[in-house]
């Protein structure tokens, strides 16, 4: 009972569940064919690659690795106050979410 | 217990992130991106990242993803079509995140030395983090701040725009058909 | 201690807070209803019980045997899952805050807390923001315009009023020089209402910010657009009955006591006497463990009476009002605060 409890995980693993978050991210960017869904995917990379960042400051005791992903999350918080604002524009000018349709680079 | 904690939250992760693909709702998915995000957050406090965890769960989930279910509500998207993509993303796309994949499994299952992560290791205070932040890094964080400020600027002049559009021509929402055809 | 032991504890304290945390909220309920009514010079419920004590079982009863219709057009996982999201966020935040003396249990266990964590003041951040989900859901999975704008208004001034939230705790964090909950209490402890954070620490203005911002997240008049309901009908809730409609209800009245506990825990000093060491604590086990309790209590108590006057008081704003109010004033005001307290705190 107590080994089981104090037991430990090795971050191996965490780096794979990284791996195959950032993996299923890409597959979502290739196969949703809607424009805030593709969105949401690229922010499901980012949090993958998060993870590991975390996972490797773990390892190395270094504060660093964190402070990346701080910056990391700024970026994305940038990325999708504009994003989403450039998304409500293309929606104004087009009706649509589709990517299909929305494959000429002016509005 | 750190390794039941840690299988139960990757595993949300993981179902989040499979059903993010599954659904075909916009909403559905952001929430089940939601769950992902909130159980990054308690896999961050695992690996003794408290700060990160908490700003994961304000900043992802408290913030960025409102603003998606926001704009979803907004633009009422509705369900989209089922497709397996281009053919692009056919031909190159998918064996390329398979190639990635395999890659990435090969390196990681193949790292030497790499440590284990346990309940009892020690946690990085927000004390550390703040110091290292704001003494080594300062620079780094107020050029994020300029790009902050910057992205705010972006949103706003892009919303203004469209407003100042939507002024101009009051007919636009009543003919989505016409827009469509230009 | 061992695990199993920290586990069983752990869950009376969840299963005790949780019934009080309700009971709490019944009964905040009532008292509303009767202090508005002597603002308004009249009794208020006084029919049930005595001095209409059992008015709250008696509303419980109904909201529970009336028949909870579902809309024919509404989306339903969501329409189910919003009204918990609510109520849920609303009771969990509760699970940080301290509420006693530390270490009065058997074994120096913390009685009077369900978790002392690092972090609390970001947790309670963190879950009040997750939720606006139960607001937005609700109005968007109900399929009805009016339902639809309503939660539109009421997200977008709980987003805009969580920024002034957040930036006026950063003075009190400056002087505190921590997130945990635990030790910004003991911070102010020393000498009683003349260390609390309000009066020693400099922080009026953050306190007048907090109170603004946090009537405008628990949706409380003068801010209680989102349920306006005497010119806009009501808002995100409008297609809601029964059992659910009073699980928004209730997780309103549980985020005014969280709100309340946070204020007191962060201004006022949370449950330290506000003589400090002027009068020699209680030798007593009893005492000496509820008596803090009874300091936090009455705290708590003041603030759910402002509430309650402010309500009786203040007429409605208007929604170009209430955000102007928010990004204009109190944004500003709480960044100068901000500056302000790190000028004070570098050249005191």
């Amino acid at each position: 009972m107590n080994s089981f409890l104090s037991q430990e995980v090795p971050l191996s693993w965490y780096l794979m569940l990284s791996a195959v978050l950032f993996s299923l991210g890409v597959t979502g960017f290739l196969i949703k064919r809607n424009l805030i869904t593709v969105f949401m995917s690229i922010e499901l990379m980012l949090n993958a690659v998060n993870l590991s960042f975390v996972t490797f400051a773990h390892q190395w005791h270094a504060v660093k690795g964190q402070i990346f992903v701080f910056f990391v999350m700024m970026v994305a918080a940038a990325e999708a106050a504009v994003g989403l604002a450039i998304i409500i524009a293309v929606f104004r000018a087009r009706a649509t979410l589709a990517v299909d349709r929305i494959d000429l680079m002016k509005l | 217990m750190h390794l039941v904690l840690f299988l139960v939250f990757a595993g949300f992760c993981l179902a989040g992130a499979i059903n993010l693909l599954l659904q075909s709702h916009p909403i559905n998915s952001a929430l089940s991106l939601i769950v992902v995000m909130a159980s990054l957050a308690v896999l961050y406090l695992l690996l003794g990242a408290e700060f990160l965890a908490a700003a994961q769960f304000i900043v992802y989930a408290g913030a960025i993803m409102v603003l998606f279910t926001f704009v979803v509500m907004l633009l009422n998207a509705g369900r989209e079509e089922r497709t397996l993509g281009s053919r692009a993303a056919r031909t190159i796309g998918f064996p390329a995140v398979v190639a990635i994949l395999a890659v990435l499994a090969t390196v990681i299952l193949h790292l030497q030395g790499m440590g284990t992560a346990g309940l009892s290791q020690g946690i990085t205070t927000t004390e550390e983090l703040s110091t290292v932040l704001f003494t080594k890094l300062l620079l780094p964080f107020e050029v994020t701040s300029v790009l902050i400020l910057i992205a705010i600027l972006g949103a706003v002049a892009l919303a203004r725009h469209g407003h100042g559009e939507r002024e101009e021509t009051p007919a636009h929402h009543e003919t989505p058909e016409r827009t469509v055809a230009k | 201690m061992t695990i199993l032991q920290f586990f069983l504890w752990s869950v009376l304290k969840v299963a005790v807070v949780t019934v009080v945390m309700l009971l709490g909220v019944a009964y905040t309920v009532l008292l509303e209803r009767k202090l508005v009514g002597r603002i308004q010079n009249r009794w208020g419920p006084n029919r049930v019980g005595p001095f209409g004590l059992l008015q709250p079982l008696v509303d419980g009863a109904k909201s529970f045997l009336k028949e909870d219709m579902i809309p024919a057009g509404v989306y339903k996982p969501l329409y189910v899952l919003a009204p918990v999201l609510s109520l849920g966020c609303a009771l969990i935040s509760i699970g940080v805050v301290p509420f006693g003396e530390p270490k009065t249990g058997p074994g120096g266990l913390d009685l009077f807390e369900i978790s002392n964590v690092n972090i609390g003041l970001l947790v309670i951040l963190g879950i009040t923001s997750i939720g606006v989900y139960g607001i937005a859901l609700a109005g968007w999975s109900s399929n009805n315009k009016y339902s639809l704008l309503g939660s539109l208004r009421s997200s977008a001034q709980l987003i805009s009023y969580e920024l002034a939230l957040g930036l006026s705790l950063v003075g009190v964090v400056l002087v505190s020089q921590s997130f945990n909950l635990r030790v910004i209490v003991e911070k102010q402890a020393e000498k009683g209402i003349v260390t609390w954070n309000i009066f020693g620490g400099f922080q009026f203005v953050a306190f007048f910010i907090y109170l603004m911002a946090a009537y405008a997240e628990t949706n409380r008049s003068p801010f209680d657009l989102p349920e306006a309901e005497s010119e806009l009908a009501g808002g995100y809730n409008i297609e809601y009955s029964s059992m659910k409609f009073a699980m928004f209800f209730m997780a309103e009245y549980a985020n005014m006591i969280t709100v309340g506990c946070v204020a007191t825990l962060l201004f006022f000093g949370g449950w330290t006497s506000p003589f400090g060491n002027l009068i020699d604590p209680p030798q007593n086990v009893f005492a000496h463990a509820l008596f803090p309790m009874f300091w936090f209590v009455g705290k708590v108590f003041c603030f759910l009476c402002l509430y309650v006057w402010v309500r009786g008081t203040l007429p409605r704003f208007r929604y170009d009002q209430l955000m102007r109010f928010g990004w204009r004033f109190l944004m500003p005001l709480a960044i100068l605060n901000i500056v302000a307290t790190s000028l004070w705190l570098a050249y005191r």
